[in-house]
């Protein structure tokens, strides 16, 4: 099997399991506070971690780059308007137009 | 529809990526998981880095449990049906949830994720190098504005900032995807009596609009 594949079946079991554990296995009892405040967390570690090593690295090196521009201008954006779809654009039309160069 | 042409650049052909957005339907998981692969990260770290995002469903599926009707399979079958969008619409606001009403926008939520990731991906062939038009920025723009989202206390804010920390300094010594994984460890700063505390306040608040 491909890489994507294995990822897809992988994603697959591993979501609809987190998904029916919720209902049935936990069925109405509530989750212990510390549980429930790391998964809290969860989110901005990963997304932080995530946009930190797209704008900031490629590959095993850290690099200032065209997207690096792109991503913060986009950043820019979305502080400015609000609006996530202004902030994909900006930083697409950025990244771009600095590689055109 | 962005889900189809990115899944491109991360190396999934049209017919996976529709079949990822059909079986997967957790759109945040799958963009993680795509993007660590266009990291040049392996399988094992982006379906690792996915059931992570994916963890907040274990408190928001337990939550909607007891209105779900039917037995365990039912509602292990309805479970599958929640997502961000639907749980956020269908909460009553005194911790019950409009079964009915998760149900229909978690359908309408799944036919129009499933079509855009088609004709995302159908489009994405059509537009040429992904490089040369900036497609690669998406992703980390994407998720910025979800992390806007996400760090509206000071703690959040801390752990973002730790998360990124640990992830840079991990970029040069690890195989790429490896750096956010551990960057969640970040989240274990909710272990502390203060964050669990927040938790607590904010449950009772909730408890109290009973």
């Amino acid at each position: 099997m491909s890489t994507a594949a294995i990822t897809i079946a992988g994603c697959t079991l591993v979501t609809a399991a987190i998904k029916a554990a919720g209902p049935v296995a936990l069925g109405g009892r509530e989750l212990p506070t510390w549980f429930t405040s790391v998964v809290i967390l969860l989110s901005p570690a990963l997304l932080a971690a995530l946009v930190a090593t797209q704008a900031f690295a490629e590959g095993d090196r850290l690099a200032l780059e065209a997207d690096t521009a792109g991503v913060a201008a986009g950043g820019l954006a979305i502080w400015r308007s609000g609006s996530i779809v202004a902030c994909v654009l900006v930083a697409a039309a950025v990244t771009a137009a600095l590689r055109a160069l | 529809m962005s889900f189809g042409i990115l899944a491109e650049d991360a190396g999934l052909s049209d017919v996976e990526a529709v079949v990822m957005s059909a079986i997967v339907f957790a759109g945040s998981a799958q963009f993680t998981a795509i993007s660590i692969l266009a990291q040049g990260g392996g399988a094992g770290a982006a379906v690792a880095a996915a059931a992570l995002m994916n963890s907040r469903f274990l408190p928001m599926a337990a939550a909607v449990g007891p209105s779900f009707r039917g037995g365990k399979i039912r509602r292990a079958l309805k479970g599958q049906a929640v997502v961000d969008h639907s749980w956020a619409l269908s909460s009553r606001g005194d911790g019950s949830f409009d079964e009915q009403l998760l149900l229909g926008a978690s359908a309408i939520a799944y036919l129009t994720w499933v079509t855009g990731t088609a004709v995302g991906a159908v489009w994405g062939n059509a537009l040429g190098d992904p490089d040369a038009l900036g497609l690669d920025a998406i992703f980390p723009a994407f998720f910025f504005g979800l992390l806007l989202n996400e760090i509206k206390s000071r703690r959040a804010r801390g752990v973002a900032a730790l998360g990124t920390v640990i992830a840079l300094a991990l970029v040069p010594f690890t195989p790429p995807g490896i750096p956010v994984l551990v960057a969640s460890l970040a989240s274990l700063v909710g272990l502390t009596r203060g964050a669990r505390a927040a938790v607590l306040e904010r449950q009772e608040a909730e408890g109290e609009a009973r």
